[in-house]
């Protein structure tokens, strides 16, 4: 565990009593917890390796309670982190000592579904795949799609950016959101965008989304629905290498082709799926390919063929198409399992999410086996091959001395080289507590003030989930002070004052 | 009173010095690409032009990555030349606004297309500029270089400023350089056109298009055509693979059973048509012109509450965005939009009427003053605000 917190404030540690006090002014009865029997299943979310019991949970059921809430920590200079479902796996709502846990599991209704203009407004605690089982009655879907979309929230899909499976070319969550409702922590409620396209003014929406919790507390959310599509087929491809499977999906790509879904697996995670679901897929290969189609079903019949044949050009040494849902699904299901399925190679694993430009992938996997063998650890590769979103699976033993640490190590190298390719750390968990420090590879000291300075704009005593994302915290006034500049002119033709 | 003088720096050390020097002598200064979109908002005041002309390399473009990387002062023009030639097209459908504003075509740089977020017809199934830019370098009013987001087409590595830049119309920091998205360009475009439909016939047509798995691309309605005597046109716009195209053509033609007498167009005919309504050919030039943004389920109470003539009206993104030529008073515009839970910019008009009116649809309180802690964020000294917004 290499990440520290913020030192705990022993002063708000102290006055924990009429904090509790206090938010039980706000949200009555069961809304507040405080008994550590309550408070542990709060203590992570989906980065399980990080644990912190909360000072206190509360659950708020109105936007209004959320409001009452923060003002009154913004008034008391209490920190407060916000969670949806928990399922963050980048420890986006790892809870602080001293810090107040707003859960959000309450705002669980739907409210609104228009058709005609294709949106849906919900409450942030409603699950993603909730959104869709409202809509899909009227050949409706929610296109955002990521793994855990049958528990994650909408306001964590918000707070992440959340993309999916499907996000190449349906985009992530900031391409299907219209509107929010936010809280900031001074209490003050706003609306961003709306129920229609460029509302106008700056797009602070744009920032909301994907802003980790660190601006403001997201209390209603209008997305947009699409019609789903009438056909989707898979076809599931193996190559005898790496190589030959990132060469079918450039060669995808440049016949024109945006697939709804490309997916790869290399050998562990293809032999560790198929051990665990029985997907059918071929054990003789070293990188397999699910390449989605959907549309109408003549798009499909058009398109097959054509990926088909770009896949024996590249050297595929299997391909099957699905012939119905149920084939389609299976060929799915090892590639969804695939987390759990690597689980079951080793006690734990450790899930990483470097994006890498796509041509660079074979050298990246040739690396990321030397990084293998040099800390020790084995590493399962799942990747969203179509945008370059690669998912190294780490396997480690949390009971070993010493390994955790090994494999945030190994980790971390993985991340810096996603970098060093020109790719980034993060193509969709976030970069919460886990890649706080990680940040300097990616960005400059002044590209990491600019955000902080966002931040302040939002929260200037910077208490809304302090810790995460940023690597060195500065206060808002460090931040906004303007230095003389270099003391030198460029343009000494120009009049001046 | 001479003009003012203008600045014109050749890389980012001597744009930083600049602003920099701007800040400290407490000038404001105006960031100018190619001029097209000059004529929205307040008229010159005595900011000092900031030329980005020397910001205007291909960086970078790989097309089976689906980026482009160039210098913010590009040519549209150039960009749009370039994926082509690689069977590909930047998918936000950009348009340059020299002839909505009565200049010619062709000066439109990226970065000015980007700070303005400007996106046409497509924008209703394809995303905006905001959509599209994946990451920018910029000096910001602090006289700082940085960059954010990245060169990578999926990314959620710190906030994502990207969309906060597009639509900032310079001013929070001088773009220099952008990323984009690109995507392949379809085989085929294939547009169907409906002759006379009433308003509300169109806009009901549209959404039921749009409601079906047609995949519909784009869709408007002109509610006065020349080329049609002056009847109303309805479009929409199928892209992709021809095969699709065809399938979903007669998808479209099953679904909707009309009176109105209909017309397919293809190709450069169909490019021209689309064209036309995102520079808003349809509409009298020389006379105020709105951009009204709204659900297009309340679209139809502007044009009651305006009172609007057929030809002062142009309805694109299925009817969630319009844009209309009114002489009237300002404030009734602005209550139109409100009335139908959208907003209006002034995009066309007179000094006079640019002087005394906001360009932007004023936002609520708490958001205007949010706006203000976000621009002064990036400008604490307000070098770029010229009082032209």
């Amino acid at each position: 565990m290499s990440i520290t917190m913020p030192e705990p404030d022993a002063q708000v540690l102290a006055r924990r009593a009429r904090i509790v006090a206090g938010l039980r002014g706000i949200v009555r009865g069961e809304g507040v917890i405080d008994h550590p029997d309550g408070l542990r299943p709060y203590e992570s979310d989906g980065l399980t390796a990080y644990r912190q019991t909360p000072m206190v949970v509360v659950l708020p059921e109105t936007t209004q309670q959320v409001a009452e809430v923060l003002k009154w920590c913004h008034a008391e200079g209490v920190k407060v982190v916000p969670r949806g479902a928990g399922t963050s796996l980048s420890g986006g709502a790892l809870p602080l000592a001293d810090g107040v846990l707003l859960g959000m599991a309450k705002f669980n209704r739907i409210l609104d579904v228009d058709y005609d203009d294709r949106i849906a407004v919900v409450q942030p605690g409603v699950t993603n795949l909730a959104v869709t089982r409202a809509v899909e009655g009227e050949g409706f879907y929610y296109a955002p799609d990521p793994s855990s979309q049958i528990a994650c929230s909408i306001g964590g899909n918000v707070a992440e950016n959340s993309g999916g499976v499907h996000c190449l070319k349906y985009g992530l969550t900031t391409n299907n959101v219209l509107g929010v409702e936010i809280v900031l922590m001074n209490g003050e409620v706003i609306r961003l965008g709306g129920r229609h396209l460029d509302a106008g003014g700056l797009d602070l929406l744009g920032v909301v989304v994907g802003s980790e919790g660190l601006l403001g507390v997201v209390t209603e959310v209008t997305v947009r629905v699409l019609p789903k599509p009438q056909t989707a087929r898979a076809i599931l491809i193996g190559f005898a290498t790496v190589e030959g499977a990132g060469q079918c999906v450039a060669e995808v790509i440049a016949a024109g082709i945006i697939p709804a879904g490309m997916e790869m697996m290399d050998r562990p995670a293809i032999h560790a799926a198929e051990a665990f679901v029985e997907a059918g897929y071929p054990l003789d290969v070293e990188a397999l390919l699910i390449v989605e189609l959907d549309g109408p079903a003549a798009e499909c019949d058009h398109l097959i063929p054509k990926v088909e044949q770009i896949a024996r050009a590249n050297g595929a040494v299997s391909a099957r198409t699905s012939r119905d849902e149920q084939e389609r699904a299976a060929f799915w299901a090892g590639r969804k399992a695939a987390f759990p399925a690597v689980g079951r190679l080793a006690p734990d694993y450790y899930c990483m999410d470097g994006t890498i430009p796509r041509r660079r992938l074979p050298e990246v996997l040739q690396r990321m086996a030397a990084l293998s063998a040099r800390h020790g650890l084995g590493v399962a590769n799942v990747f969203h091959a179509g945008d370059g979103n690669l998912h190294p699976l780490i396997l480690y033993d949390a009971n070993q001395p010493g390994e955790l640490d090994r494999a945030e190590a190994f980790g971390n190298d993985i991340l810096r080289l996603c970098v060093e390719v020109g790719g980034v750390l993060t193509g969709e968990h976030g970069v919460g507590v886990e890649k706080r420090d990680l940040m300097p590879a990616m960005f400059s000291d002044e590209d990491l003030k600019q955000q902080q300075r966002l931040k302040c704009a939002f929260d200037p005593q910077q208490l809304l989930n302090p810790g995460k994302v940023f690597p060195v915290l500065h206060r808002c006034a460090e931040l906004g002070r303007m230095h003389v500049h270099r003391g030198r002119t460029s343009f000494p033709e120009l009049p001046r004052f | 009173m001479a003009t003012n003088p203008s600045l014109r720096p050749v890389g980012t050390g001597e744009l930083a010095d600049a602003i920099a020097d701007a800040t400290r002598d407490g000038r404001r200064l105006a960031i100018c690409g190619g001029g097209s979109k000059q004529a929205i908002g307040a008229p010159a005041s005595d900011a000092i032009d900031l030329h980005m002309s020397a910001f205007s390399d291909v960086v970078d473009y790989d097309p089976p990555e689906l980026v482009l990387t160039a210098g913010a002062a590009t040519p549209l023009s150039e960009l749009e030349a370039l994926v082509a030639s690689r069977g590909q097209a930047l998918a936000f459908d950009p348009f340059d606004y020299g002839r909505v504003l009565g200049g010619a075509a062709g000066a439109s740089t990226i970065g000015g297309v980007i700070a303005a977020g400007v996106a046409g017809p497509c924008r209703l199934t394809q995303g905006a500029a905001r959509d599209h830019l994946l990451g920018f370098e910029a000096v910001s009013g602090r006289g700082e270089r940085f960059v954010a987001g990245a060169k990578v087409v999926k990314n959620v590595t710190g906030y994502d400023l990207p969309k906060l830049m597009a639509g900032s119309w310079g001013r929070l920091a001088a773009l220099t350089q952008v990323t984009l998205k690109v995507l392949p360009r379809p085989e085929t475009r294939l547009t169907k056109l409906f002759v006379g439909l009433n308003l509300r016939d169109a806009l009901r047509l549209m959404a039921t298009a749009m409601r079906s798995p047609a995949e519909v691309r784009a869709a408007a309605h002109i509610p006065c055509a020349a080329d049609y005597a002056d009847r109303s046109v309805t479009a929409l716009l199928l892209t992709g693979f021809a095969a699709s195209v065809e399938a979903r053509s007669k998808m479209v033609d099953a679904l909707l059973d009309l009176p109105g007498q209909t017309a397919d167009i293809a190709d450069q005919a169909s490019t021209e048509f689309w064209r036309d309504v995102a520079v808003t050919a349809s509409l009298r030039p020389d006379r105020p012109l709105w951009r009204i943004t709204a659900p297009a389920s309340r679209i139809a109470a502007v044009t009651e509450a305006l009172g609007l003539d057929r030809r002062d009206q142009l309805f694109d993104w299925a009817g969630g965005l319009m844009w209309i030529v009114y002489e009237g008073d300002a404030a009734h515009v602005r209550a139109a939009a409100e009335g139908a839970g959208g907003q209006a910019m002034l995009v066309r008009a007179s000094p006079g009427l640019r002087a005394a009116t906001p360009t932007f649809h004023p936002p609520a309180p708490g958001v205007a003053a949010l706006e203000a802690r976000v621009r002064r964020a990036f400008d604490p000294l307000g070098v770029f605000e010229t009082g032209r917004f």
